[in-house]
């Protein structure tokens, strides 16, 4: 190689370095505003105040939804494996919102703990299987933990 | 190796190469994407949750992938570009770039139109889907960028080395749903264990993205020669190749 290849192959080469960690260092430093939603045990932990608008992301627990005969208002709690939060919306829900399935809300926390959420949306997850092998599945173990895609931090 | 790399740089060579092989990358193409869409389609079972609506995947997955592939060989073509000077790795990059953004603008449209029905909602600013949508502003700026300057090297250059300043969002891309919480579900197939995904599904899926790839490169071959058509239009190859039709 010719030193004038060596030269603009080094040039080529750092700048692809110093552009990595300048991104790494950004996206380190940005990490907490990246995040699309809050666990349930970082909003019990209280990472979270009540008053400010956040997403929570997590499982409706099993037996948890309660809808109102009256009006379209549902209440429901949203769990991961360690904590879980209470939550009530008004509105339409997503097609694939059932318990067990994975869900984030947009909301406030009120001063008692509920999670007043605006938005519901449905998170599906990696599983893509027939019906019946998920029936199969389904009788093996009743998970009700989170994914690990949505436990991870 | 290093001698047929040479030859490879040589227009002339190059020209006639792609032009002998671009009817068989089609027909492998056509072919594939064929026998997966009929696979996902037609053969495979609905999805035990999304029911039939699972099946966009067969676009959406392909697409994406080809936009994170198609960028990541810009960026090395660009490398070489700008070390080696290589003609045919500048033409490369200004010819890749459109389609770069046909697949990326493919992904996204088809992910917002899964995204309705099965979130809820057609865009979230979430991590993959913001870092996806930065993607085709990148293709964008290659795109504008080689189209700003009039000669043709100096454009290339420029655009080489947008490309390799781009690259740095791949990995952000491919990476986003594990680094964050994301609306976006995590990877399903490019993971260290079993795909999350039952095979009868899977396979077409495989099939699709194959032929996707092969796809591009059909594209790909024509956008190349006609760039180096117009680039040497005065050279003796060129003069040559058009007599001889």
């Amino acid at each position: 190689m010719t030193p004038k290849r060596k030269r603009r192959l080094l040039l080529v080469l750092s700048l692809v370095a110093g552009l990595g960690v300048a991104a790494a260092l950004g996206l380190t430093a940005f990490r907490e505003n990246l995040l699309y939603f809050y666990e349930p045990s970082a909003v019990v932990a209280g990472d979270v105040g009540p008053g400010t608008r956040f997403r929570i992301g997590g499982l409706v627990e099993q037996g948890s939804v309660e809808r109102d005969n009256e009006a379209l208002t549902v209440t429901f709690r949203l769990a991961d494996c360690a904590a879980s939060v209470p939550v009530s919306y008004r509105g339409i829900l997503p097609d694939l919102f059932r318990e067990g399935q994975g869900i984030v809300a947009y909301g406030t926390l009120d001063g008692a703990g509920l999670f007043v959420a605006d938005e519901v949306l449905a998170k599906h997850d990696e599983n893509y299987m027939p019906p019946e092998v998920a029936d199969a599945l389904a009788q093996d173990n009743g998970e009700t933990c989170m994914p690990a895609n949505m436990t991870q931090s | 190796m290093y001698r047929w790399f040479h030859q490879l740089g040589s227009p002339p060579y190059f020209y006639r190469l792609a032009r002998r092989l671009e009817p068989r990358l089609a027909i492998a193409a056509l072919l594939l994407i064929a026998w997966g869409v009929y696979g996902g389609l037609v053969k495979a079972p609905p999805d035990y949750q999304q029911g039939e609506a699972f099946r966009i995947i067969y676009v959406h997955v392909p697409s994406a992938w080809l936009s994170l592939f198609v960028y990541t060989a810009m960026a090395v073509a660009g490398a070489v570009a700008l070390v080696w000077r290589m003609k045919l790795a500048e033409v490369f990059v200004t010819a890749a770039a459109p389609l770069g953004a046909a697949f990326t603008f493919l992904a996204l449209v088809t992910g917002s139109i899964w995204g309705k029905p099965m979130w809820g909602t057609w865009w979230v600013w979430d991590a993959r889907l913001t870092s996806e949508l930065i993607l085709l502003f990148l293709y964008l700026g290659v795109i504008a960028l080689n189209a700003a300057i009039e000669d043709r090297r100096s454009a290339a250059r420029a655009c080489a080395l947008l490309a390799l300043v781009g690259v740095i969002n791949v990995p952000i891309v491919h990476y986003s749903v594990e680094w964050w919480n994301t609306l976006h579900q995590g990877p399903t197939i490019t993971r260290f264990d079993r795909p999350a995904m039952a095979p009868e599904m899977l396979w077409p899926l495989l099939w699709c993205a194959l032929g996707f790839n092969f796809l591009f490169f059909w594209l790909q071959l024509p956008r190349m020669r006609y760039e180096l058509l117009q680039r040497e239009a005065r050279s003796r190859w060129v003069a040559r190749e058009l007599g001889s039709e």
